[in-house]
């Protein structure tokens, strides 16, 4: 399995990367980590005419807290995340979901903005950015463009990015206290793509959900929000009663596909008990008490 | 004799070598001049082959060759040898080397590439347009079997390649008689040994001295030197076949005349250059045989207190498209299904069928998993319907330890040889398993974990395996005068340990330290007469080999040595390298001197020598086989929810005899364990309509990681063969066999109140989760 | 991470650049000299761009201890360390390298005898046909070095990014915890 013919060029930095992209246009592919593309190349089933190599970018990776949003370069590595204890303790979604994205091999390598950019359905990031509504920064020639995860998510492998432009920051909300976030998938392996995944945040005020997000992974072309269960949870009490109840309508809201691994009934009904826990897990961890 | 070595978990021999990364596989083979070679595949599943352009491949720089099955020579352009026949393959289709007229799997291959690197091969296969007709492809495998179905091969009625039956005593009496007869079909889909090395071929001639020279990443090396010397017309002689190290074989590479097993060889003839071809994962999932799909129908008759009356199956197993391998997988299934029961009556029917897939040929178990799942499934079936205890109806019908060996009744083993198990003790092995899991008080215990919530179920499954089969394995065992010991038997290695445990039965004979015996295996030049490493035999029969060879050095030794050191035989000892006599450590002579003596440069030697040196070659051929036995025990906890499952405790108690290397033997239970576990909820490969696989990666086709693997427990029972010196049995697949029947009889236990029955395999959370739905909505059975 | 891209000459003339560019861009190339240290040792070579890695390392270099099971990035056979981080190798491509430090299973005993981990893996029996082993010993060699007590979890969750066929994982498993004991590092 070896990759069909390519040029190949290390720009220096985000300037020069986007020059090279608007030269090279849909002919050029940009390689991150390359743990998602790489296979790809290997297995001929992307051919790009020109690899643009940007790991020589240090500029591109960097975690730096910045007013209440902590902005984290695209090419940050995964393992920087998992190894940070700065996102432990500001971002602690992304830092929990990390440690699902493959295995230390993986991450050593793999990117943050490398796999958002790739956007598959069942990566696990795509759901962070969702649920916590990041800001996806993307440049090109022309400037700078901040997206929001609906804007930079087109659908399955596919996103806002034209071939000339490059992600070059998320920016990751630090939400504020009594604000409880949990990401749990079902895979069926551990470290393999999440058969269903959900990145859920509850903000409380005393008993009550001041606010909900519900993002799910491997129930649609991107990452699916939920927003008539979030809707619902607002106001509401923090109890079982209400997290399940929120649970059937997020089950009942999704339409996910099958495929060999699961079953599209599986994945709703599946998409149902994750939310449950997630909720849960969310609302203890905001302080809330449990009865 | 005392033993010093064997019976000892000693660290192996080969592990050095391995560990430092100077293990030589057949990717490792470097030979000057190499040239690469990469395969234009079939990407249909049933076609015609039209029109086949070449010219833009050979025009593309670095491109050396590009063959078509026409360019090939009338010899090997046709169907590739029928390996084993049997009387009931009445349609013994093999494959071809280059595929001309039609192709019957995706993947079969159709051109060959050779060129400077195989980047630039596989560049120039994107340069091949081949034109095809397009034909209706036989896939489902019921619908394959049935008239009309879109035929395989033209030349055939229907896809029936054969229909066998194997009976004992007389079922339909005994199911006319029976109080009670339970009916079940089982299915067990298709799966790939995938081991971590894919299949590769280096190819040398040298057209001076006539010699060909061969890597092959084979368990069957001495077989494909006798192969290849017929197809490409050379003597025996001139035709050298190696398996290097091997990673992992577990079955699929004992299959003979691979199609690049053939053109790689001629290619390096006709190009009079080496020629390499490496398989790469996803050409594998499709060259490389699978195996696993069969489905059975089948029912138990038993009298009021679980006693078997009779059991009868009927199934159809899969071969693909073409059955080379013959019917050894669909016959084992059936001659294993009786397990460690007493059946009086038994019916075993099977029609092997062509479809339109990879061809089909032994995975590690080989039929034995579809045995046991199918028994030990009827098995728990008698104990619900009667509601009697599962572990107690096992008991009144274990063959007992007084009744070997054991005639099954005139079933036909697949060695052709009338299935008798030579010896054993189920109940000894069934009660240790038992006491090992808890078995005794699992009740309170099920309760106690229903009352936190839990879902935990406790399976077990009991197994009987033919191992150790013939026709015969061989060694020689040469002293050196360096008083180094050399080992070349005909078996292949695959990671078993044969450098080790091999070297310790003959360091145990010679009275040398194991590390100074070096083995070599899988060199049809280091030794040229054998069969080949499967079916869990080479330790059995090629270890006894090595047994009786070292017992004749033995014997030669001490009768130089008697001469050097004048004394008599009888009271000589061979220990720490030297013979010495026996109470007289001073006057002794090294092993090596030995050697030397019994080469004179000079003089005379005696007849009874019956010639130089400290050698012997040896063979063993085994009347039959040897039946191990063992029976597997787990806690399997089941989270409803998302239908996963985790394993809390597993629990093997084995039974192959005397034990060489009881370190290498656990090696081997718990990497089949693995495997099984595989089979049971990860690995399956899935064919859509259009007979394209759709699981060509590791990110479909799921091998269990570490964290889906638990830590095996392992216990022992010896029961010796009688067939053997050495009276031990084989264990390679002893892992893996029961597997599939455990975590179902756990499941079925953990979901026992949804009524949960498990028949399938493998399984999902996905399917799992739709079984629980189904059990929960189904009607309660009467 | 990568340090700054060692390239030297690039195997083709640059284009010419338009006067209108503000600085000269770089010219994709097929083949690049690049230079890095594997096992401690510099190589410098020509290679065209899109051979990985792991084919450089096994064929430019002869060093075939590394092993490719799946060129996708699943079974960890072909795991090296790249500046002490383990990294699949087939996923990277050798110019990717430049300027790197590559260490391979050749590195870990250069001369007689088995480094502690290695030693580990013989006597827990946690190799069978070796093919997956090289892969498991860098990864367990780079996750000892990081931590002086590895916990049961670090452990599997290194060893989790690996496939072995041949074992069931439990000597593997024995080993590594045998190794963070006895490797005095």
């Amino acid at each position: 399995m070896k990759p069909a013919p390519f040029r190949y060029v290390a720009p220096r930095s985000v300037d020069e990367t986007l020059a090279l992209l608007a030269e090279h246009g849909a002919e050029g592919k940009i390689l991150a980590g390359g743990q998602s593309l790489v296979p790809l190349l290997n297995m001929r089933l992307a051919r790009p005419q020109v690899i643009v190599d940007i790991n020589g970018i240090r500029s591109l990776a960097y975690i730096r807290r910045k007013d209440d949003r902590l902005h984290m370069g695209a090419l940050t590595r995964q393992r920087a995340v998992e190894e940070s204890a700065t996102v432990r303790r500001q971002v602690p979604l992304l830092w929990e979901a990390i440690r699902f994205v493959g295995h230390p091999q993986i991450r050593t390598r793999g990117t943050v903005g490398g796999s958002l950019a790739h956007a598959d359905p069942s990566a696990e990031l795509p759901a962070v950015v969702a649920a916590l509504d990041a800001e996806l920064v993307v440049r090109s020639p022309s400037g700078e463009r901040a997206l929001s995860p609906g804007e930079f998510f087109a659908g399955y492998l596919t996103t806002a990015l034209e071939p000339t432009e490059v992600l070059t920051e998320i920016r990751f909300p630090v939400l504020p206290e009594r604000t409880g976030t949990a990401f749990v998938e079902v895979a069926r392996r551990h470290g393999d793509f999440a058969l269903v995944g959900v990145a859920a945040v509850v903000r409380r005020r005393d008993g009550t959900i001041a606010e909900a997000r519900l993002a799910f992974t491997g129930v649609g072309p991107g990452p699916v929000r939920v927003r008539e269960a979030e809707g619902r949870l607002a106001g509401s009490a923090g109890t079982p009663r209400v997290f399940a109840d929120a649970a059937r309508e997020a089950g009942a809201r999704l339409d996910p596909e099958g495929d060999i691994h699961a079953t599209a009934q599986y994945r709703r009904e599946v998409a149902a008990v994750l939310t449950r826990r997630a909720l849960e897990l969310a609302w203890q961890r905001s302080g809330g008490r449990t009865r | 004799m005392p033993t010093r070595w064997f019976g000892e978990r000693i660290p192996r021999n080969e592990d050095p070598r391995l560990l430092t990364g100077r293990g030589m596989y057949v990717d490792d083979v470097r030979r000057p001049g190499t040239l690469h070679a990469a395969f234009y595949r079939s990407p249909h599943a049933h076609a015609r082959i039209l029109r086949i352009a070449t010219d833009q491949a050979k025009a593309l720089p670095g491109v050396v060759a590009v063959v078509t099955a026409q360019d090939l020579p009338e010899r090997i352009r046709g169907p590739l040898p029928k390996l084993i026949p049997h009387p009931a393959l009445v349609h013994h289709k093999t494959q071809v080397a280059l595929a001309g007229e039609v192709v019957r799997h995706v993947g079969e291959p159709i051109a060959l590439v050779v060129a400077e690197s195989r980047y630039i091969a596989e560049d120039a296969l994107e340069l091949i347009a081949v034109e095809f007709e397009v034909l209706p492809a036989a896939v489902d495998l019921e619908a394959a079997a049935k008239p009309g179905a879109p035929r395989v091969h033209a030349d055939m009625a229907d896809n029936i390649a054969a229909h066998h039956i194997q009976r004992a005593g007389n079922v339909e009496e005994a199911f006319a008689k029976a109080p009670h007869v339970f009916r079940e079909r089982f299915t067990m889909d298709r799966g790939s040994s995938a081991p971590m090395e894919t299949r590769g071929v280096v190819a040398e001639w040298d057209p001076r001295s006539h010699q060909l020279t061969v890597w092959d990443s084979t368990q069957a090396p001495i077989r494909i030197r006798n192969y290849l010397s017929d197809l490409l017309g050379l003597p025996q002689a001139n035709v050298r076949v190696i398996a290097p190290d091997i990673g992992g074989g577990f079955g699929p590479k004992i299959m003979m005349c691979y199609p690049e097993e053939i053109s790689i060889p001629w290619a390096a003839m006709v190009l009079e250059r080496p020629v390499k071809w490496i398989e790469d994962r996803r050409e594998h999932f499709v060259a490389t045989n699978h195996e696993r799909l069969q489905i059975h129908d089948a029912e138990i008759a038993v009298d009021a207190d679980g006693r078997i009356l009779g059991v009868r199956t009927t199934y159809l197993h899969d071969c693909g498209a073409y059955c080379a391998y013959g019917l050894t997988v669909p016959i084992v299934s059936g001659t294993t299904l009786p397990g460690p029961y007493k059946i009086p009556n038994y019916h075993a029917e099977y029609r092997a069928v062509f479809t339109n897939k990879t061809q089909t040929s032994p995975y590690r178990g080989a039929g034995r998993p579809h045995g046991v799942f199918v028994m030990e499934r009827l098995m728990d079936r008698v104990a619900r319907e009667l509601g009697i205890d599962r572990a107690e109806v096992r008991r009144r019908n274990f063959i007992q330890p007084h009744e070997f060996p054991y005639d099954l009744g005139g079933l036909i083993y697949q060695d052709g040889v009338r299935l008798v198990y030579d010896s054993g003790n189920y109940p000894e092995v069934f009660r240790k398993t038992l006491d090992h899991i808890g078995y005794a008080d699992w009740a309170a215990q099920k309760a106690r974990h229903r009352r936190e919530g839990r879902r935990v179920g406790l399976g077990f499954a009991f197994y009987v395996e033919g191992t150790g089969i013939g026709p015969y394995e061989g060694c020689r065992i040469t002293v050196e005068p360096s008083g180094k010991v050399y080992v070349a038997t005909s078996v292949g290695t695959q990671g078993q340990g044969h450098y080790t445990s091999f070297a310790q039965i003959v360091a145990d004979a010679l009275g040398t330290d194991v590390r100074d015996v070096i083995v070599t295996t899988g060199d049809s030049g280091a030794f040229g007469w054998g069969t080949g490493t499967f079916a869990s035999r080479a330790a059995v029969v090629a270890g006894n080999a090595v047994a009786l060879a070292a017992g004749a050095v033995r014997q030669k030794t001490l009768q130089v040595a008697a001469t050097l050191l004048e004394a008599r035989g009888d009271d000589l000892e061979l220990a720490e390298g030297k013979v010495f006599v026996r109470g007289v450590p001073g006057r002794a002579v090294m092993l090596g001197q030995v050697a030397a003596a019994a080469n004179p440069l000079r003089g005379v030697i005696p007849q009874e020598w019956e010639g130089p040196g400290l050698e012997a070659t040896r063979y063993f051929a085994p009347p039959s086989g040897a039946f191990a036995a063992g029976c597997h025990a787990a806690l399997i906890e089941v989270d409803t929810e998302t239908g996963l499952i985790r394993f809390l405790r597993y629990v093997v108690v084995h039974d192959c005899g005397p034990v060489i290397n009881p370190m290498i033997l656990e090696g081997q239970v718990r990497g089949g364990v693995a495997q099984g576990i595989g089979n049971a909820f990860y690995e399956k490969l899935v064919y859509d309509e259009q007979g394209q696989l759709l699981t060509q990666t590791f990110m479909d086709y799921l091998l269990p990681t570490v964290a889906e693997v638990p830590a095996v427990e392992v216990d022992h029972v010896e029961t010796p063969s009688p067939l053997n010196p050495l009276g031990i049995k084989g264990a390679g697949e002893a892992g893996v066999i029961p597997v599939p029947a455990l975590v179902a009889s756990a499941l079925d236990d953990a979901l026992s109140e949804e009524g949960v029955r498990i028949t399938e395999m493998p399984l999902s959370p996905s399917r799992l989760r739709e079984i629980l739905r189904e059990a929960q909505t189904a009607p309660t059975p009467a | 991470m990568n340090g700054d891209p060692a390239h030297t000459t690039p195997a083709q003339a640059p284009a010419r650049v338009p006067a209108r560019r503000k600085r000269r861009l770089r010219e994709p190339q097929s083949a690049l000299t690049i230079r890095f240290t594997v096992n401690g040792e510099t190589v410098e070579r020509t290679v065209e761009v899109r051979k990985t890695l792991a084919d450089f390392l096994r064929e430019d270099l002869g060093l075939t201890g590394t092993h490719l099971g799946c060129e996708h990035g699943v079974c960890g056979a072909c795991t090296v360390l790249l500046n002490g981080e383990p990294v699949r190798s087939c996923l990277l491509f050798a110019v990717q390298a430049a300027g790197a430090g590559i260490e391979t299973v050749e590195s870990l005993a250069p001369g007689e005898g088995l480094h502690p981990v290695q030693a580990a893996f013989r006597e827990h029996h946690g190799l069978q046909c070796g093919f997956c082993t090289p892969g498991f010993l860098m990864s367990a060699v780079a996750l000892l070095r990081d931590h002086a007590e590895p916990t049961e979890e670090q452990i599997l969750e290194t060893l989790g990014g690996h496939l072995c066929r041949c074992t069931g994982y439990q000597g593997i498993v024995e080993a590594v915890r045998a190794a963070a004991r006895t490797w005095q590092r």
